[in-house]
């Protein structure tokens, strides 16, 4: 394969757009002016993508397992809701508060998964997210303790398009959150093409090799870790901002559980795994919740377990489904 | 005499009551063609795992260039051109081999940590891996995934990994085992076309290679410095015989 093109071409290939990349992006794009009924149910999907995208750079990328995501998406959700609060209402410098806090605490964290085993990083992530959930229980006076962080008024988004108000329906909501995924997206892109990005991968394939061809394997978890939360915190201060409240479920086992079933629905390692996993995932939400609203869990257990059984490759073929195994 | 490159001073390894690396002193010279050979479980791959940092000695010191490196992390002691191969392939699976060897490349021309630039976007990086992979066979699969290579393949890569690091001091731990003979030629030229200045420590079972390749032979045996010359006299010493060389050797 791939006689007569050079070195240089062949490192250029993954960094080259592909036709499906720019169609997914083209058709979140044109969902906000095609589906105005449903840009509630779209908003979550992108901030849920977005929260995913952050994962799938620690996990799928630098091969870090974590089961407290959720720690940073909470962390930027009372952020930004504590700032529209307490500071300003201002939504885009209430979101680089939050980035900028939840990269903090991202930095702080990835000292903890620097050393030990997946089953030592699943125990730490967990622990670090439950901790932050006491806290927030427990700072009443800061955070609103179990009631969350109700009625937290947003200003205008300040936009070169004028200064535009959230609306219940949520599209001014949908706009800002695929506007913020895009621009991380964009960013996180030209991230993984890069020596960095690539040295993440090697980091995860073989550390004991990465370090022998002098590549800092403690540095670079370092970054990606901090910049990873930074992704989730911006992923919970969208959630807060145009949800309007903060809440203990930010923080919840479940959310962490969540966006990793999201990560695995869209495969890791390849950027889109995140959001279309969301996508899938909430539509089966939306879709099971509405047939039946109770059995909603057993319907997606199912859906997991004949994923990972069946694999992600032949749902996706289905001229696959019935050839026999040679 | 020649400068000297790498130098252990008194080493020792403890774990428990094995002593795996018992009191070595070892000079390297630059530009030096040195085997390190010994039976199994005398310690060699304790010796290069501390060497290159990746255990931490029980006593003793280890110098480069005359510089003290014993408390130098693995990265660091690569990116100063003290750089090894591993005697089991240590591959990056997920990544194919020009993206491996650019990668080593833009680490060692300090440019490993960009971020913004696509990996190969500088054209001498892009450049040098073409290179590489013409030298060691690799140009036709250079975009496959490493993880599906032929294992000739992947040893050739192992080399030439180590190479993109432009060594200094080049540790070889085993280089041609299990190696097809058709592709142990294109391993062994590649070590033969090593610059003059670069000294190399080869770490070796196979005894042809060895008296072939090897101006200064150490042998080392229970973890200790058993004998050292040049390889005549290695392979003439009965003592180094009887041990290790068995009695059936045809010298």
């Amino acid at each position: 394969m791939n006689f007569g093109t050079g070195a240089a071409e062949v490192l250029r290939a993954d960094a080259r757009w592909r036709w499906w990349e720019l169609g997914l992006l083209a058709a979140l794009a044109a969902s906000w002016p095609l589906l105005p009924t449903h840009a509630l149910l779209l908003n979550e999907i992108a901030i849920l993508a977005l929260f995913a995208l952050s994962l799938d750079l620690v996990l799928g990328y630098a091969g870090i397992v974590s089961l407290g995501h959720a720690a940073f998406f909470g962390f930027g959700a009372y952020a930004a809701a504590l700032f529209a609060k307490l500071v300003m209402p201002d939504p885009l410098l209430g979101l680089v508060f939050a980035i900028a806090l939840a990269a903090l605490l991202g930095a702080a964290c990835s000292l903890l998964i620097l050393r030990g085993s997946d089953l030592t990083r699943l125990m730490v992530t967990l622990g670090v997210a439950s901790i932050l959930y006491e806290l927030a229980n427990k700072l009443d006076w800061l955070t609103g303790g179990a009631d969350g962080l109700q009625g937290v008024v947003m200003g205008p988004l300040i936009t070169p398009l004028g200064s535009l108000e959230f609306d219940l329906a949520g599209r001014v909501a949908l706009a800002y959150s695929l506007v913020v995924l895009f621009a991380v997206l964009l960013l996180v892109r030209r991230l993984v093409h890069s020596p960095f990005g690539f040295s993440l991968q090697a980091l995860r394939d073989n550390r004991l090799r990465a370090a022998s061809i002098g590549l800092s394997v403690n540095a670079r978890l370092f970054a990606v870790y901090t910049v990873a939360a930074a992704i989730a915190g911006a992923a919970g201060a969208l959630s807060a901002q145009t949800g309007g409240f903060a809440s203990l479920d930010g923080f919840d086992f479940h959310r962490s559980a969540e966006v990793l079933l999201v990560l695995v629905i869209g495969g890791t390692g390849y950027l889109y795994g995140g959001i279309i996993g969301a996508i899938v995932f909430k539509l089966l939400h939306d879709l099971i919740s509405a047939w039946t609203p109770q059995y909603w869990n057993f319907w997606l257990g199912l859906f997991l377990v004949v994923l990972v059984f069946v694999g992600r490759e032949r749902i996706t073929r289905p001229r696959t489904w019935f050839r026999t195994r040679r | 005499m020649n400068a000297i490159v790498l130098e252990t001073h008194a080493l020792f390894k403890r774990f428990g009551g094995i002593t795996p690396t018992n009191d070595v002193s070892l000079r390297v010279e630059k530009g030096a063609r040195h085997a390190l050979i010994g039976p199994n479980g005398a310690g060699k791959t304790t010796l290069v795992n501390l060497l290159t940092g990746v255990l931490r000695p029980s006593a003793g010191h280890i110098a480069l260039d005359g510089e003290d490196i014993t408390q130098l992390a693995p990265h660091r002691r690569a990116r100063r051109g003290l750089v090894r191969t591993f005697q089991i392939s240590q591959l990056f699976g997920e990544l194919n081999s020009a993206q491996s060897l650019a990668l080593a490349v833009s680490a060692q021309r300090g440019i490993g940590a960009r971020w913004w630039r696509p990996l190969g976007d500088d054209a001498a990086v892009a450049a040098r891996c073409e290179a590489l992979l013409t030298q060691f066979h690799l140009a036709d699969v250079m975009a496959q995934k490493v993880a599906y290579l032929a294992y000739g393949k992947r040893r050739l890569l192992e080399i030439a990994l180590a190479l993109a690091c432009e060594p200094r001091v080049l540790l070889l731990d085993e280089p041609v085992a299990g190696v097809p003979e058709g592709e142990r030629r294109e391993i062994l030229d590649a070590v033969n076309a090593l610059p003059a200045d670069v000294s190399v420590l080869l770490i070796e079972h196979d005894m042809d290679l060895v008296f072939n390749f090897a101006k200064r032979v150490t042998v080392l045996v229970n973890g200790a410095v058993f004998a050292e010359g040049d390889p005549q006299a290695i392979a003439a010493d009965p003592r180094v015989r009887a041990v290790y060389l068995g009695e059936g050797h045809a010298g």
